[in-house]
């Protein structure tokens, strides 16, 4: 059962890192156009600067 | 964001805020791709003074950021109109706080959904340890470990529906958010208590998890209402907001509309949007009237005449003297008849709301009663209190609370689909409970744009030579004489150097000498037919004269969607401005036997109350501007895209496209959603018979608490999702 005392803290902190990144992404702005993400994905030209 | 100005307003700003980069923000319209999104982009961009420009394809805005000097609004409107984009400033100061509401729903929701998965896991550990051979320590340490991750998570995730419940405490009443605080609040705490004592009755998982789904709920409703809010405000942003001001000195400058004073001089160019009620000093023009009348046809104006804001001068440029401010225009009254009219629609309760007058009560009172039949039995107030959190957990309206969202956000999806924007968030419910509808006619019934009739008649070389003289007017029957002949196949060239003299027609010059198209006055013919309001005529340079025949014909499909509608048992009439003659026509083509013509916008109302008065719930479909206080005034109301910008404001739906085909679509989605929702109601509330009785006689255990509860709030978003795909088609008969 000493295995418990380390894969729990890894499983938080896994889930942690999950969760940070989804904040991170939705401060950054990332989900505020999805239909033009979609769309700009597609495209070829290097991504212009955004603002 | 940062600040947005206006270049009309630049003049007001201080200097050392002019030496930033501008950020402006464009509602553009009609942009459905990829490509367009770059084109609008590209063309933003090369628009010399532009840093950098960014296009929102989900809201339909393009972000600019602008250097201080050069790209002002005019250029870059006039850019995107050169690649065929219509484009405005967005009018900033009325953002919702939806907006900034949505990401803080998905922060709680993440936090919340963190917070379940792993405390679920350690939850299934335990309960799989129940079965075999656990040891109480370790199960001890589990149950900290929950709570460690629960307590913060419920701390933060949980506080809309704690503000909530306490707002409506605080105002002596109950909603919804009052048992799920309590449940929530109560779970948690009864929880930790449990799990100092090292007792098995430990719920954190099904506290935690009942957030994350309540979020989920709250999330979809907050994210559809923002949606219709931001649809709400690109549309005000097409008022004319700024007005070519003649100044003394013979100079011009733009001023926005609300600087504007009685006896400025104004100057309104072809094409333009007329500010602010004037009257007209020098010029001629054909004013398009139509978003206050009805009427397609442009009036001719001269001095001494009267227009009014928000009209279009569809040619010829007008030197205009304003007569009113702003806020005393035509426009502004009928926007203020409509908040009038509006207010009786706020009173509007929803279905959800219904539900949970009757719900939170008896939630509480079957908690309480748990409580109190424990401990009359003698069994202390440790067991007592545990069944009742337990029946609280139970009973929590998850299922309820995501029940009507997720129907709502499944039935607006179909709609988009179906080129139906849906405004209102409670529309579509207002929608499902109507029995009479009341159309306006022309936009509405009919396209509202004058057709060329009778084209057979008129040989290809007089519709080529009379494109090509229209090709480059403004005004609605040369456009409808280009669509003729695109339709014919005739491949259109604009004729270069054509005069266009307002309020007559146009004339070409050229080696074999002049041609006009226009009046039969203009083109000195002699018509005394009586269609001659609807008639033009060309008259080729050899003397040749055809003539040309308009009408605004009904929708396509306008007189078979009444047909069916009424079959289905809806009570039709229909409330116009237009004349007596042209409205009975309509109505005996379509076959609706009650008409009122010649109404006026506040008539509207009047008969819409009356209406009401007898106990009907209206259907209010229109387009013009004359229809907007009506359009507020019904129980629900659609308008078609080509309306006018105020009556899509006041509208609960807007349907696209040139048929009247997403009427009867838009009232069978509401009332497949309203389906969707009462079954919805009637899955959470079957689980709470099942499972009620075992919380109440103690036998709910957290392993059962959180299965019932994942269960049917599951159970009820497969139900709203049938919505998207099932065929509708039949249910119509069965409506009313």
């Amino acid at each position: 059962m000493t295995a418990l005392a380390w894969t729990i803290p890894i499983a938080l902190f896994l889930g942690g890192l999950g969760l940070a990144g989804f904040l991170w992404s939705l401060k950054s702005g990332q989900y505020d156009d999805l239909d033009g993400a979609s769309w700009r994905a597609l495209d070829d030209d290097p991504p212009e600067p955004r603002r | 964001m940062a600040e947005t100005l206006s270049v009309t307003t630049l003049r007001d700003v201080p200097d050392d805020a002019a030496q930033n980069p501008r950020a402006l923000t464009l509602v553009v319209e009609g942009m459905h791709c990829g490509n367009c999104m770059r084109k609008v982009e590209r063309t933003l961009q090369a628009v010399p003074g532009v840093v950098a420009a960014r296009v929102n394809l989900s809201n339909g805005r393009a972000h600019v950021t602008a250097a201080p000097a050069g790209a002002d609004l005019d250029a870059l409107v006039e850019a995107l109109r050169g690649v065929g984009f219509k484009a405005y400033e967005l009018v900033e100061g009325t953002t919702p706080a939806h907006a900034t509401h949505d990401a803080e729903y998905l922060r709680r929701l993440g936090v919340a959904g963190f917070a379940a998965s792993n405390i679920m896991l350690m939850s299934v550990a335990v309960w799989a340890g129940i079965a075999s051979d656990m040891d109480a320590s370790l199960k001890t340490l589990f149950h900290w470990l929950s709570a460690m991750v629960a307590i913060p998570a419920v701390a933060y995730a949980g506080q809309p529906f704690f503000r909530s419940a306490a707002r409506a405490l605080r105002a002596r009443q109950l909603n919804m958010d009052v048992p799920i605080s309590l449940g929530v609040l109560l779970a948690t705490g009864m929880s930790l208590y449990q799990t100092t004592r090292g007792s098995d009755q430990v719920y954190f998982d099904a506290a935690v998890t009942l957030l994350f789904f309540l979020l989920i709920g709250r999330y979809l409703d907050i994210a559809m209402r923002s949606r219709a809010s931001s649809a709400a405000q690109n549309l005000l942003g097409l008022r004319a907001t700024s007005a070519t001001v003649v100044l003394p000195d013979g100079t011009t400058q733009r001023l926005p509309t609300r600087d504007v004073v009685p006896g400025m001089r104004i100057l309104v160019a072809a094409g333009e949007r007329i500010p602010v009620d004037a009257r007209i000093n020098r010029g001629i023009a054909e004013v398009d009237e139509s978003l206050i009348t009805g009427e397609s046809r442009p009036r001719r104006v001269a001095p001494g005449d009267l227009v009014y804001s928000g009209t279009i001068s569809v040619t010829g440029t007008l030197e205009t003297e304003a007569i009113a401010r702003e806020e005393n225009t035509l426009l502004a009254d009928i926007s203020r008849l409509m908040g009038a009219a509006e207010q009786a629609r706020g009173r509007y309760v929803r279905l959800a709301d219904r539900a949970s007058r009757l719900y939170a009560p008896a939630v509480h009172l079957l908690g309480l009663g748990t409580f109190i039949g424990w401990m009359l039995l003698g069994y202390g107030w440790e067991p007592a209190l545990t069944a009742a959190v337990a029946v609280l957990i139970i009973t929590c309206p998850c299922a309820l609370a995501l029940a009507v969202p997720a129907v709502q956000v499944v039935a607006s999806g179909r709609l988009f689909r179906n080129g139906i924007i849906l405004k209102a968030a409670d529309g579509l419910e207002r929608m499902a409970e109507i029995d009479t509808i009341v159309l306006d006619k022309t936009g509405t019934l009919t396209l509202g744009e004058p057709r060329l009739i009778d084209s057979t008649a008129i040989d290809d070389r007089a519709l080529e030579r009379a494109a090509s003289i229209a090709a480059s007017s403004r005004h609605p029957y040369s456009r409808a004489i280009v669509a003729a002949a695109k339709a014919r196949g005739i491949p259109v060239v604009a004729e270069g150097g054509v005069e266009e003299i307002a309020g007559a027609g146009l004339a070409h010059v050229d080696a074999s000498g002049e041609t006009r198209l226009g009046s039969a006055q203009f083109c000195e013919i002699a018509d005394t037919s009586p269609e001659s309001g609807s008639t033009i005529w060309l008259r080729t340079s050899d003397g040749r004269a055809t003539a040309f025949h308009f009408t605004d014909p009904l929708r396509a499909d306008a007189a078979e969607v009444v047909g069916r509608l009424r079959d289905a048992g809806f009570h039709m009439e229909i409330l116009s401005g237009d004349g007596r003659a042209a409205v009975a026509e309509a109505a005996q083509a379509v076959g609706i036997a009650n008409w009122q013509a010649g109404l006026k916008p506040a008539d509207k109302i009047v008969r819409i109350d009356q209406l009401k008065a007898e106990g009907r719930k209206v259907l209010m479909v229109g387009d013009g501007l004359n229809d907007a206080p009506a359009l507020a005034a019904g129980h629900a109301s659609l308008s078609p895209a080509s309306a006018a910008d105020i009556s899509q404001t006041a509208a609960d739906a807007v349907f696209q496209g040139e048929r009247l085909a997403p009427i009867i679509e838009a009232l069978l989605v509401a009332h497949g959603a309203r389906r969707r929702a009462l079954e919805n109601f009637g899955i959470a509330i079957g689980y709470n018979f099942i499972f009620v009785p075992l919380a109440v006689i103690g036998l709910a255990t957290p392993l059962i608490a959180a299965i019932a509860m994942s269960a049917s709030s599951i159970a009820v978003t497969a139900n709203a999702l049938r919505l998207s795909r099932q065929r509708l088609g039949n249910g119509l008969g069965r409506m009313s």
